[in-house]
């Protein structure tokens, strides 16, 4: 496959695996615990740098994972303690995030680590670095990575559909079933750090929000049904992804920035001419509008 | 210690970011009593594509109209994440995580067109992501403290207004206040407090300075007015002992070291402050348990009787 190729495979798997996992982010409104995931994720990756010593996958997908998942458990501490939600979610992901930069900015020093590369991305040097696989041959590291983050999402979706709809839009009803919302809340907290962490070598830290939320929220002003928003929004991810490269290589600019600015537009789209959400059919048929959205 | 101190530069910036944190301070206050605390993240990254066209306009770094800008931007999601909330089923945190993240991903694509072209650069700009208060000049000093102060006056000369608008909007609109015009100068203070602090602490960690001080002064204190001067102190202090530390040593930024100095306050006043804090909830805890006991001691002794 040509450079090219591996650069548009690998946005389209971030658009993908972002796409779905984003869905339930947006059902369980919790998009904002996305953005302070991403960014304590990048305390998670330094200090597994500053462990092993080495750029490695695998320490780093470790590192990330539970820096999510401490983001996730101090934010829900504070939240117990009568701090209100959204503060504890700024004050948790800002500290780790100080954190974060002032042991880049002091110890690790690396090229490979500066902040900049963390927060923007830089899919343009994923082809370099690449592993055997047998059967399949030369495949960029992250492009491998994300292709195994994808299917363990999908799978932990499958397997579990049932409960994640239940969890999702009743969590009372599913504390009452005897499922355990709790284990499912840090569950999805794990997979959305895990999608977090192998996302940030192509688009970065912070555009990776940009991913998760917004194809979601496009998907959902196309749709009332949990199945069509998955697919709808995986597809908008990958076409945000396609678009995004499109647009960056016409004006020669960054290609994280682009994809998210691909989002943008798509929910723009969707915003304006949704059939049943959109501002345009509000205005052209006020009547079946207000019965949607009043009752 | 006191040489780098002394240096004048150091004075400067300290001066400067201690007036920054002092304004953001009390207009976190306002933020926690709408429940609007993400807000602040979410109008930081949108000030980017702000900064950076106004680069392009006028093409050289001027900090008064690189914030005009970065207000313009930062009032444009502001009223999109409105509109967006009002005008379909998305809710608020969606829009504002939406609005950030594609302004952010909007001013790192100009961002990487202005580095290429001639002097970008040179321009600095890349200080306005991560913050570089060392970097601050003595008119970007002057710009940011005139400004501060008035955020600060204004807060503080409209105490009472503030007070009616945050608490009981109904009250205030019956005795003829205008709600609407309270809440077009409140994202006006909340926007300029944010534009101005980008360039000393970054847009990421700009939020903190609004949360942090708030959310530990109420922990001290069940006085609105009291929690905004208190709050003011706090954002205050953090911003000038953070500078000062940062100062100690080459190369250390300044923004995170504020964050992680209102950090460390936050956890003080989690433990010993005075309503609410673990300590004294869990006196009170114990107390309770012994009368609760002492009572049912009591009660026992006079059913058997």
């Amino acid at each position: 496959m040509t450079y090219t190729m591996w650069i548009i495979l690998t946005a389209s798997l971030v658009g993908l695996s972002c796409g779905v996992i984003g869905v339930f982010l947006i059902l369980r409104k919790q998009a904002m615990m996305a953005d302070a995931i991403s960014h304590t994720v990048l305390l998670g990756i330094v200090i597994a740098y500053m462990v092993t010593q080495q750029v490695s996958g695998t320490g780093m997908l470790i590192g990330g994972i539970l820096a999510g998942i401490l983001t996730a458990f101090l934010v829900q501490m504070l939240h117990s303690l009568k701090v209100q939600h959204d503060a504890s979610l700024g004050i948790v992901f800002t500290t780790l995030f100080a954190v974060g930069v002032i042991l880049i900015s002091t110890s690790v020093g690396n090229v490979h680590l500066d902040v900049q590369h963390a927060l923007m991305g830089e899919i343009t040097f994923i082809p370099f670095t690449t592993v055997e696989i047998p059967l399949i041959g030369a495949v960029p590291k992250a492009t491998a990575l994300l292709t195994v983050v994808l299917i363990l999402v999908i799978f932990f979706i499958i397997a579990f559909y049932k409960e994640w709809k239940i969890t999702s839009f009743d969590p009372a009803l599913a504390a009452s079933l005897g499922i355990p919302v709790i284990f499912f809340h840090y569950l999805f907290m794990t997979l959305v750090s895990v999608t977090t962490v192998a996302s940030f070598d192509a688009v970065g830290a912070i555009l990776v929000v940009a991913m998760l939320i917004t194809p979601a929220a496009s998907a959902y002003l196309w749709t009332d049904k949990l199945m069509w928003m998955l697919i709808l929004s995986g597809g908008f991810g990958v076409l945000s992804a396609v678009i995004g490269y499109w647009i960056a290589t016409w004006l020669d600019t960054s290609i994280s920035g682009s994809m998210a600015f691909a989002t943008g537009c798509i929910f723009l789209f969707g915003f304006l001419l949704s059939p049943k959400h959109g501002l345009i059919s509000r205005w052209v048929r006020p009547e079946a509008w207000k019965e949607e959205h009043v009752s | 210690m006191w040489s780098t101190l002394l240096h004048s530069n150091t004075i400067w910036v300290l001066l400067s970011t201690m007036i920054l944190g002092f304004a953001a301070g009390g207009i976190g206050c306002l933020a926690y009593w709408k429940r609007q605390n993400l807000m602040s993240d979410a109008l930081s990254h949108a000030a980017l594509p702000g900064v950076v066209v106004a680069f392009f306009i006028i093409q050289e770094k001027n900090l008064l109209l690189l914030v005009i800008g970065a207000a313009a931007s930062a009032l444009l999601g502001a009223f999109l994440i409105q509109w967006i909330t009002n005008a379909s089923r998305i809710t608020e945190d969606t829009a504002m995580g939406m609005t950030l993240s594609v302004f952010y991903g909007v001013g790192i694509m100009l961002l990487s067109i202005a580095n290429r072209s001639a002097g970008g650069n040179q321009s600095g700009l890349n200080s306005f992501i991560y913050g570089q208060a060392a970097a601050m000049v003595r008119s970007d000093v002057i710009t940011m403290v005139v400004l501060a102060g008035i955020v600060i006056l204004i807060i503080f000369i409209g105490f009472k207004e503030w007070k009616l608008y945050l608490f009981d909007a109904a009250f205030a609109k019956g005795i003829g206040m205008s709600v609407r015009s309270m809440n077009v100068l409140y994202t006006i203070v909340l926007v300029t407090t944010i534009v101005i602090g980008i360039q000393a602490v970054g847009v990421i960690l700009m939020a903190a300075m609004l949360i942090i001080p708030a959310v530990s002064a109420r922990y001290w204190t069940h006085s609105f007015r009291n929690m905004i001067l208190l709050s003011s102190l706090v954002g205050g202090a953090a911003g000038a002992l953070g500078t000062w530390i940062s100062s100690t040593g080459s190369g250390l930024p300044t923004g995170p070291f504020i964050v992680l100095v209102s950090a460390a306050i936050f956890a003080i006043s989690l433990l010993f402050g005075k309503e609410k804090g673990i300590i004294i909830r869990f006196i009170q805890f114990k107390v309770q348990q012994r009368d609760s006991e002492r009572n049912q001691f009591v009660m026992d002794k006079g059913g058997s009787q």
